[in-house]
């Protein structure tokens, strides 16, 4: 009865967010006297599979089959479900990012598995399987009961704090039979280096008080400096000033890093909902009125243009000394 | 084309959160409802259009009581020809996912559409379950959708930037920004709404929600927050006091 964790491959490197959920898994099998089988889909080599062993996996069962490489979430759920029979796994944990969202909700129809989609928090199992995610877009939290026998835990990004346990993970050939894929995947179009938003502790972000795309090397060099993703208020990307991907709000993306810099946003109650669960605010804002200032743990009032390159060079200098 | 829209009901985006009874009920109190935004700007508005690119008829479907009729007839306004409630509580995604397959099972839909995620319970998962309990496949996050006959090419977001795939109809789609352009009901759409009948069954026996809501929990209020004069000021707090950096 171990618990099985689907881990994302890229390009044959296991990503951060799996690297989490390994971890999350790994701190409730310890709880509940069981042990993590990590399930990898896709080309990759054994020894770094075998790294998952350091968050806790005991083993990990791979299928390396170059199809896989190409993401269709139905033929990645058949697989999960087989696994989840061959283990006789009660538990699935994966993250809820972008393919989290295409697979939980797939292998919870599939085997009947109740589920909690952006867990936040292990579960609590002294009355019932408990399990807290956020609500109402970052204005709440809820608790949820899963009451079926098999149960599904997509949490959510950054959530879970990390820690190596150390150890090494046996790696197991996986067989199943692999259906073909029904989604031809064309091409993608992906930002070159950088962090993306969606996996970063650490975000600068800039909205409409930066008056236009051509003021964004300041934003981007304080990114570089902090090694942060950027993000943008909606506004910003719906003229184009930035790519839709940098996005975050209630229509965008919601993120919860351990720090978010909010440059010239005026902190509307939907841009707050995609980041208010972030562990540090600093606010930067021209006005002191501006609302995100009751948000936030830190604020400068001040003028941006002024404001940032000295912030640039201050964090610039920290880096040197630390 | 046949298609079906997934819509749902949710606290406007400015409503202030609240809860009652021991934290165990959410506060309906002053609270303005609104059709989902992701459902009714892109998911209804690009089923419209593929109505009127390629013919057809678009049906939209709700899991919930009859105080969800007033979103269904927003959304007849705008261009649905059709409109279904099945009359339940919509306790978790798994039961609504799982009553609208029900529904949908033998009425040979060629795409199905939901939005994103709702901005209640924020989980995106609907689209997927429904696409798997009737075996089709799906995309969502999706922000571009051509068709071509029964070809779609479907952008959709992937960390970091979006990914292009295409596939072949019958298919569930999870609609979001850039799909469509939000439109507002004119006086002639909401005439004709009027006229439109809301198809009210019964929930099916066969599925059952597989989690239940404990409780509630208000999100921890910050501290006031800290003026700083300077630049060096804040990333001196921000490393010894945050330890954010
Ligand atoms: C249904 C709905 C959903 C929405 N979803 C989202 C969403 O997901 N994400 C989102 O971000 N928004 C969303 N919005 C829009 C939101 O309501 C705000 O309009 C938007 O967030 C404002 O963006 P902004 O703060 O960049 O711009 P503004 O509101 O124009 O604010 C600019 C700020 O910059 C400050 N400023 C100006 N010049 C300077 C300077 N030189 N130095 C420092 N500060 C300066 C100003 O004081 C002001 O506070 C949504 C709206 C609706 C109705
Ligand atoms: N009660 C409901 N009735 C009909 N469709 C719904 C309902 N709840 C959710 N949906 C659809 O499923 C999508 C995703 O919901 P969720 O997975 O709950 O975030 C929504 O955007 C709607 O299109």
């Amino acid at each position: 009865m171990s618990v099985l964790v689907y881990i994302e491959l890229d390009g044959g490197k296991i990503k951060k967010s799996s690297m989490e959920a390994t971890a999350y898994a790994a701190a409730y099998a310890k709880s509940a006297g069981s042990s993590v089988t990590a399930l990898a889909l896709g080309l990759a080599d054994s020894a770094e599979l075998a790294s998952l062993g350091e968050y806790g996996a005991s083993k990990v069962l791979h299928l390396n089959n170059a199809q896989l490489d190409k993401f269709d979430a139905q033929v990645v759920t058949k697989l999960i479900a087989d696994a989840v029979a061959a283990e006789g796994a009660s538990v699935v944990v994966m993250s809820h990012n972008y393919a989290g969202k295409h697979i939980s909700g797939r292998l919870s129809a599939r085997i009947n598995a109740g589920m909690v989609a952006g867990a936040n928090g292990l579960p609590d199992t002294t009355n019932g399987f408990v399990v807290k995610k956020g609500c109402f877009s970052g204005k709440g939290f809820g608790y949820f009961n899963i009451t079926s026998d098999k149960k599904i835990l997509s949490i959510a990004p950054n959530s879970f704090t990390v820690e190596k346990v150390g150890g090494t993970a046996s790696v197991e050939a996986f067989s199943a039979e692999v259906p073909a894929n029904k989604i031809t995947v064309n091409k993608q179009d992906k930002m070159e280096g950088g962090i993306p938003l969606t996996e970063a502790e650490l975000v600068v972000s800039a909205g409409r008080g930066l008056k236009g795309p051509e003021n964004w090397g300041m934003v981007e060099d304080m990114a570089g400096i902090l090694g942060a993703a950027t993000a943008c208020s909606r506004p910003v990307s719906d003229i184009g000033w930035r790519p839709h991907h940098e996005h975050v709000g209630q229509t965008g993306i919601a993120i919860a890093p351990n720090l978010y810099i909010a440059i010239g946003i005026s902190g509307a109650i939907q841009h707050l909902a995609g980041v208010n669960q972030s562990k540090t605010i600093v606010v930067i804002n021209k006005d002191p009125e501006a609302p995100f200032f009751k948000a936030a743990d830190y604020g400068i009032v001040g003028d941006a243009f002024e404001v940032i390159p000295q912030l640039n060079e201050a964090l610039k200098n920290h880096k040197a000394n630390n | 084309m046949n298609v079906l829209v997934c819509i749902s009901k949710v606290p406007d985006t400015t409503s202030k959160i609240q809860f009652t009874d021991g934290n165990s009920k959410f506060d309906e109190n002053g609270v303005t409802w609104i059709m989902n935004p992701t459902d009714e700007w892109y998911a209804l508005v690009r089923g419209v259009e593929i109505k009127e690119a390629a013919g057809g008829k678009v049906t939209v479907i709700n899991v919930g009581d009859s105080s969800n009729d007033q979103i269904i007839r927003k959304a007849l306004a705008i261009g649905a020809d059709a409109a279904v409630r099945i009359d339940a509580n919509p306790t978790d995604a798994y039961f609504v996912a799982g009553q609208i397959a029900e529904y949908a099972k033998d009425k040979n839909f060629d795409i199905i559409i939901t939005g994103k995620e709702t901005i209640d319970y924020n989980s995106g998962v609907v689209a997927s379950m429904i696409a798997e309990f009737l075996d089709l496949p799906h995309v969502s996050v999706a922000e571009k959708l051509e068709l071509n006959g029964n070809s779609a090419t479907i952008t959709r977001e992937i960390e970091g930037g979006s990914e292009e795939v295409s596939l072949e109809t019958p298919f569930v789609l999870g609609a979001n920004k850039g799909l469509a352009e939000q439109r507002i009901p004119n006086m002639r759409g909401i005439m004709m709404a009027r006229k439109k009948p809301i198809d009210v069954i019964p929930a099916y026996d066969s599925v059952n929600a597989l989690t239940a809501t404990v409780q509630y929990e208000p999100p921890k209020p910050r501290e006031a927050v800290k003026l700083v004069g300077s630049a060096q000021e804040l990333v001196d707090l921000l490393h010894n006091e945050a330890k954010a950096i």
